[in-house]
């Protein structure tokens, strides 16, 4: 009895030696890996941010960034933030262009990330880039690829109502090839539920932030 | 002895170059194990795609056949699959952040199939399979020979379909303009179909030769 409950305890000992050993190597790996390559990932995510702003606001050749804090926009001097934030887009002459605008919501595959270009003084979104998604390749993933799907977001109707606090028109994804109004995104076949994300981020974020710009527009 | 014996014995005998070859042409993994179909299936819809995860499970996949033929001794076979796993999974993480820093776009469009690297049995079998039984050199060319077979049967599934469902190859575009895409071709459906097509192919020649 005693015999084999001490090869029990001895098997079990080595068990344990084995799989805390391996935890412990496997774990040193990952923290290595995640080490190294942290900054490497930030700087590419920050670079892919950046260019991503210089294609929503076409014309753009400096930017700032503001952060929302108690109600009003801080400019952002640091990189790292809490709150919301949004970009602005300044010319050679430094006069603001547009707004970069990130913005997420669900889609058919998992959450998409965008980016989108408003211009105030006309109330229009100048373009959008589609920061990530994993909707299915081939497909969905035309909301980032599709040149014809694209071509709805270089002059987008945004406009306010008068009070500035909500769009007149809710931006709305219709079946492809029935845009009739300015409002309105064109929809891809085949990628229906990706496309009809991408008006529904945009409806919803423009409602959100529009007003807030424009109730602080002389802060930028 | 037995014939089964007499078989084990043979395997034994056989030269290192075979255990580099076989995955490659006898027992490749996909088009004679028929073996991890989630990504040959769902990642295979573009050359590039098909290529970089080929790599990444052929690294994965050499790196665990190190670690478990290495450890052999000294993992106790009551926790085996669960040191197996833990060992892929660790290096699916790896390769999961370095994809990440070579390239923000290839990690985009590869999506979550990096991470289901883990639940590739082609991985699992052969760290059970091959190299908790055999010795490091060897779990290394068997490591090497699968993957490299892994890597080419995803590539050639790739290639047939972007050229037929996107009319490019590597993103360049083949056919001008008025090339109608075959647009099931980068659906699952066209995964299925053009992965008969290959395992038809390669039965014939396999069949052909023996």
């Amino acid at each position: 009895m005693s015999n084999s409950a001490q090869i029990a305890k001895k098997s079990n000992t080595k068990m344990l030696r084995a799989m805390v050993g391996i935890g412990a190597v496997c774990a040193f790996l990952i923290v290595l890996t995640y080490e190294s390559t942290f900054s490497r990932i930030q700087t590419l995510r920050e670079n892919a941010l950046q260019e991503a702003i210089f294609k929503v606001i076409p014309g753009t050749t400096t930017t700032k960034s503001f952060e929302l804090k108690d109600g009003s926009f801080v400019e952002l001097k640091e990189k790292k933030s809490d709150g919301p934030i949004l970009y602005a887009g300044y010319n050679d002459n430094d006069e603001l262009i547009g707004f970069a605008i990130p913005a997420e919501g669900q889609g058919y595959a998992d959450v998409i990330r965008i980016l989108y270009g408003y211009e105030p003084e006309k109330q229009t979104i100048i373009g959008m880039y589609v920061l990530e998604s994993k909707e299915t390749p081939g497909l969905g993933d035309k909301i980032e690829k599709d040149e014809k799907f694209r071509q709805n977001f270089t002059a987008l109707y945004v406009k306010m109502n008068e009070e500035n606090s909500k769009l007149i028109n809710s931006i709305v994804t219709v079946k492809s090839g029935t845009k009739n109004n300015p409002w309105e995104v064109d929809g891809i076949t085949g990628a229906t539920i990706s496309s009809r994300a991408i008006g529904d981020i945009l409806d919803k974020s423009a409602n959100h932030w529009l007003p807030i710009i424009e109730a602080n527009s002389e802060e930028f | 002895m037995t014939e089964d014996s007499n078989h084990i014995a043979k395997e034994h005998q056989i030269p290192s170059t075979n255990e580099f070859i076989k995955g490659i042409w006898k027992d490749n993994p996909v088009f004679v194990q028929v073996l991890g179909m989630c990504p040959v299936l769902a990642v295979s819809n573009t050359a590039l795609n098909a290529l970089a995860m080929g790599l990444a499970t052929a690294f994965v996949l050499l790196m665990s056949n190190i670690l478990v033929s290495a450890l052999r001794n000294f993992i106790p076979k009551q926790v085996r699959i669960a040191s197996y796993i833990l060992i892929i999974a660790t290096f699916v993480t790896i390769t999961d952040y370095t994809i990440q820093a070579i390239s923000v776009d290839l990690h985009k469009s590869l999506g979550a199939f990096i991470s289901l690297i883990v639940v590739n049995c082609l991985i699992l079998s052969r760290a059970e399979a091959f190299a908790s039984k055999n010795t490091l050199g060897k779990s290394i060319l068997d490591a090497l020979g699968m993957g490299l077979g892994f890597t080419i049967a995803l590539f050639s599934l790739g290639a047939v379909r972007e050229i037929l469902g996107n009319g490019s190859f590597f993103g360049l575009n083949l056919f001008g303009d008025n090339f109608q895409e075959w647009i099931v071709m980068i659906l699952p459906a066209g995964g299925f179909f053009t992965l008969a097509l290959w395992l038809l192919l390669f039965n014939l020649i396999q069949s052909k030769n023996n």
